[in-house]
């Protein structure tokens, strides 16, 4: 399988991206890892006409220290989480996630802008972003802006990135003593998430849930459930409320909404425990 | 469009299409058909080579985007003299292969995966290769190869 044909411009920074984004509108993709990108070229489900290449933009790609969070380039990739020491002492969930996703050589390849950039509701690093809250920062032809994690997705594969705007940086705070889980449910090595769920308690409780809806979702259900005190049995038995959980040869919605509730159980037991 | 890069330690240049994926150029254009395409959706690993010493699955990759880079393919494991990787002879050794299908995309991954962890368990090595499909050996000796290979049985 070969992708439809496309003009390759290579940007040289930020700048330059937005530039070609401006200056080709719609036809235009950004092409960070290109590891969802790509295998959906290759199908033709897309065929963009230019191809932004911002991959080799080494100076998005950083994890640095930013005294109350830690702030990480949008083209950072997942092994580079995985395996940051600065992340696995201050938002450990944050590098534990990152290694869940794919295998290691999709790992060598993947960002983080990308993975949230794309909005799949069934990839993992959103959920653990939603559990954890944060900033996104977003540069257009207009400068810079900030997106609170909560407002980013906004649909199937959507997200509240305008069509000229590039995701340039992630912002977590850092919560080194909070207590986190993240269960992933899939039946074989490598695969999706068939439901995700993840949980971090610092004070108050944030859940995220992975595939039970057209994005990327937090559990509002359950964190009101336990801020109104009850048992993390109780809160996990309202997880799939709100949700509506996709149909697929993996499971129907009410096999999805189980999973969640069990899932979301384990999670609270684990973060909370 | 031209693209350079430095691959088994050659210079290399080209005008390829800007669609072109590297596990074609690397086979079509260069002759390199050690590295093999199993599934082309990203899931098997028989396309695994390096890239900056890094495993990738090369059917999900322009050629365009290793422009510059080091790219190694199972063809440049080998010494010049002809004398195997210690991967591939533990490979040999342990009986890690059977049709040899999957066989250059896992001494790739393996090599990459034992260079980020020397001295891996056996879980980690599974789970080091798990985007790498084998339909014959049942695995069992693959891991013994890496375990081999790695000085750890
Ligand atoms: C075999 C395989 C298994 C996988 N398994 C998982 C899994 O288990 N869990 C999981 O979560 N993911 C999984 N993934 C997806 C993987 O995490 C991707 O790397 C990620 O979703 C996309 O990142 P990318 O850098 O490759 O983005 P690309 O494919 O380059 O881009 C994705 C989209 O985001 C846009 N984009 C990219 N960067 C930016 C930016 N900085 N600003 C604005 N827009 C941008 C692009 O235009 C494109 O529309 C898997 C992928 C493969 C191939
Ligand atoms: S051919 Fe590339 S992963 Fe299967
Ligand atoms: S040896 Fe036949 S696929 Fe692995």
């Amino acid at each position: 399988m070969i992708p439809a044909s496309f003009d390759y411009v290579e940007a040289d920074s930020a700048d330059a991206a937005i530039a070609a984004l401006a200056e080709h509108g719609d036809e235009a993709k950004l092409l960070a890892g290109g590891h969802s990108l790509i295998p959906l070229m290759k199908f033709r489900l897309a065929a963009p006409s230019v191809l932004v290449d911002i991959g080799r933009l080494s100076d998005l790609s950083y994890i640095n220290d930013g005294g109350d969070h830690i702030a990480i380039g949008a083209l950072t990739r997942h092994s580079a989480i995985e395996t940051s020491d600065l992340l696995t002492t201050n938002a450990p969930i944050l590098a534990h996630v990152a290694g869940q996703v794919g295998d290691p050589s999709v790992r060598h390849r993947g960002t983080l802008g990308g993975s949230l950039a794309h909005g799949d509701p069934a990839s993992d690093l959103p959920a653990a972003l939603l559990a954890l809250g944060g900033t996104l920062v977003a540069k257009g032809p207009n400068g810079e802006r900030e997106i609170a994690i909560t407002d980013f997705f906004t649909g199937f594969l959507e997200t509240a990135l305008a069509a000229d705007e590039l995701l340039t940086e992630i912002r977590v705070p850092k919560v080194p003593g909070a207590g986190w889980s993240y269960q992933k449910f899939n039946r074989r090595a490598q695969d999706w998430a068939i439901v995700g769920a993840a949980a971090v308690a610092n004070g108050s409780t944030n859940v995220a849930l992975v595939n039970m809806g057209p994005a990327p979702m937090r559990a509002t259900a359950v964190e009101q459930a336990l801020a109104g005190g009850a048992s993390s049995a109780d809160a996990a038995a309202v997880a799939a409320e709100g949700a509506s959980p996709p149909e697929d040869l993996n499971g129907d919605a009410e096999y999805r909404t189980h999973l969640a509730q069990v899932l979301v159980g384990r999670a609270l037991d684990e973060a909370l425990g | 469009m031209k693209i350079d890069m430095t691959v088994n330690g050659d210079a290399r240049s080209a005008d390829v299409e800007a669609r072109t994926l590297l596990v074609h150029y690397l086979r079509d254009d260069l002759g390199l058909t050690g590295t093999n395409v199993g599934c082309d959706t990203s899931s098997c690993g028989a396309c695994t080579i390096h890239i900056d010493g890094e495993s990738v699955k090369s059917c999900t990759m322009l050629a365009a985007q290793a422009r510059d880079t080091e790219v190694t393919t199972i063809e440049g494991m080998a010494d010049a003299s002809g004398e195997l990787h210690p991967m591939q002879e533990a490979f040999r050794q342990c009986h890690g292969l059977q049709c040899g299908y999957c066989t250059p995309g896992m001494v790739m991954a393996a090599t990459s995966l034992l260079k980020e962890n020397p001295s891996p368990s056996e879980a980690e090595v599974r789970e080091g290769l798990e985007g790498n499909l084998c339909r014959c050996t049942g695995y069992h000796n693959i891991v013994k190869a890496v375990m081999t290979a790695a000085g750890g049985a």
